[in-house]
């Protein structure tokens, strides 16, 4: 992921080039051809069931583990090729983190979740991996709630505590894109303004992916937004473009609410 | 009665047998743990813990025996925790879902219900002769390794099985590898099931009986093991030796050897149970 010689930044950070994926049978992305622009947030929105996840967790091979997944095309970030032997997943995993649905932090203190990526990057150095935390918390803006008792087991927090730690343990390694998997349905209306606010910062250092089932979170979190329908992309575009003006019936009813 | 009326009836009889059986299965373990104790607990004293078996009932001690059992159990814990362990993690994590893997898995769901004689013969024939141990403490313990290991592997697979999909998935999208998120994230959390499944196959090992006599453990050892290749005996063989005795003496030596021998086992179990609590209250997902 260095930004070598060899590097090529067209227009994308990440550019997904006819892309086709398959559970088993099952032909779940059909053609998908749709890039990602640096330091913007681009939504991902589509019914349930529509290859949303599977398409974001094409970008830090999280379906590598999925026995019956197949994948054809190619994902690029900064140009390189990720679907390639002489990628290490593991790399690019601290180049793209990721957050998920359901709050998942490890049965561990606050300051261990955090620091998590850090140690298994193999960093000992105690005083930068403090800073790391500290840093990384405040980013997540969970510092000031926090910094008390970071030995305090993250599973203690409330759910949307426990995202942010989520967040904050994704911002230690210093990511470069974070993707999102409906990263506040499962929390309060509270939680979610607060995770929203954080996103808004977050997207001036950070290329954001968001998977979301709420329209109003899209039109107002995301530069550009794809709307997927059964394994296909509809249509895509910047977001106030698309929810103002869709091009394809199946979009305006979905954005309307009328179906989905 | 209309039909309410039956299976509610149903119902209660089914309720009153399940009680009866409960209470039977107490009653019977209480009485005869009863008259164990009434036979035996007057004998046990610092002389029956620290005396070498002997002709004469009142002389005779335990003491081999236990440090016997110590022995093998010491043995038996080194060989089969990490071989139960690291099979586990493999077939749970690494082993691809093959045809020689499932055929792998049932054999060992399987292993685990045959007659521990069975492995008394295969570990006479391997340790004892093929690799010419004797019958030495060291044939012992491995033979007792190969008859708990499947109950290690079933237990941490249960264990590694009830750790989240999600935390495994949050390691893995960190950038851990496989081995990472084993050593830091799967095996700290099911680390309560495991020690459970592994106290409760160590003290089933410490009860074993059949395998050893087969391999040659013997009854009467004048001496305490000293290394892994001397001549042992064990708490269980010990007590049937003084059962099969004629003197009235040996049935109440024999009486006090089960009440040492039950009370270890017992102790394993509480242990087991403590530690199953314990991590229980505290990885509360
Ligand atoms: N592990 C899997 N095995 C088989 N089918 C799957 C798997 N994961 C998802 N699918 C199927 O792929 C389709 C897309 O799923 P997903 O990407 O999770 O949709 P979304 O996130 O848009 O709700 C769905 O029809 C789903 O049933
Ligand atoms: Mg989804």
């Amino acid at each position: 992921m260095e930004k070598t010689a060899a590097y090529r930044k067209d227009v994308y950070k990440i550019e997904a080039i006819d892309v086709n994926a398959f559970y088993g049978q099952f032909h779940a992305l059909k053609g998908i051809n749709l890039g990602m622009e640096e330091n913007a947030v681009t939504a991902l929105i589509g019914p349930s069931g529509c290859g949303k996840s599977t398409f974001l967790r094409l970008f830090n091979r999280m379906n590598d583990y999925i026995d019956e997944f197949r994948m054809k095309g190619q994902i690029r970030i900064d140009g390189n090729k990720i679907y390639n032997s002489y990628i290490e997943v593991e790399q690019l995993r601290k180049y793209v983190g990721m957050v998920f649905q359901k709050p998942n932090p490890f049965p561990k203190s606050i300051f261990d979740n955090v620091a998590y990526g850090l140690r298994i990057q193999g960093i000992r150095d105690k005083k930068l991996i403090s800073e790391r935390v500290e840093k990384a918390l405040k980013q997540a803006d969970l510092w000031s709630e926090v910094k008390d008792n970071l030995k305090k087991s993250a599973l203690a927090l409330s759910g949307g505590q426990q995202q942010r730690v989520c967040i904050a343990r994704t911002l230690a390694v210093e990511p470069s894109i974070i993707l999102m998997d409906e990263p506040t349905s499962a929390l309060d209306p509270i939680s979610t303004a607060r995770i929203e606010d954080l996103i808004f910062q977050l997207k001036t250092e950070y290329t954001i992916v968001i998977v979301t089932h709420n329209m109003q979170q899209a039109g107002r979190l995301s530069d550009k937004t794809a709307f997927f329908y059964m394994g296909e992309l509809i249509e895509h575009g910047p977001t106030k473009e698309l929810f103002t003006n869709p091009k394809h019936d199946r979009t305006e009813n979905y954005i309307s609410g009328r179906f989905g | 009665m209309n039909n309410a009326k039956i299976n509610k009836a149903k119902d209660k009889a089914f309720q009153m047998w399940g009680i009866f059986c409960t209470f039977l299965g107490l009653v019977l373990l209480a009485v005869f743990i009863g008259a164990i104790i009434k036979d035996g607990i007057l004998r046990i004293d610092w002389q029956f813990l620290t005396s070498l078996p002997s002709r004469k009932p009142e002389n005779a001690g335990i003491l081999t025996a236990m440090m016997g059992s110590l022995w093998i159990l010491g043995l038996t814990a080194i060989v089969a925790i990490p071989l139960g362990i690291g099979a586990a993690i493999y077939l749970e994590e690494y082993s691809k879902k093959s045809r020689f893997a499932s055929l792998l898995e049932i054999n060992i769901s399987n292993l685990a219900g045959v007659p521990s004689i069975i492995y008394g013969l295969l570990g006479l024939e391997i340790f004892v002769r093929l690799l010419k141990f004797g019958p030495s403490v060291l044939a012992g313990s491995f033979t007792l390794s190969l008859l708990i290991l499947p109950i290690i592997i079933v237990a941490t697979r249960e264990a590694i099985k009830a750790v989240p999909k999600t935390i495994k998935e949050a390691s893995f999208a960190m950038g851990a590898t496989k081995w990472q998120t084993m050593w830091n994230q799967i095996l700290p959390a099911s680390f309560g099931g495991i020690l459970t499944g592994v106290i409760l196959a160590l003290s089933r090992a410490v009860g074993e009986t059949a395998p050893l006599i087969v391999i040659g453990a013997l009854a009467y050892v004048p001496f305490t093991p000293s290394s892994p290749m001397d001549e042992f005996s064990v708490l269980p063989i010990q007590i049937f030796n003084w059962v099969s005795r004629p003197q009235h003496g040996f049935v109440i030596n024999a009486a006090a050897a089960i009440i040492i021998l039950l009370l270890v086992t017992f102790t394993m179990n509480a242990i087991a149970v403590y530690f199953r609590n314990k991590w229980q209250k505290k990885v509360n997902w």
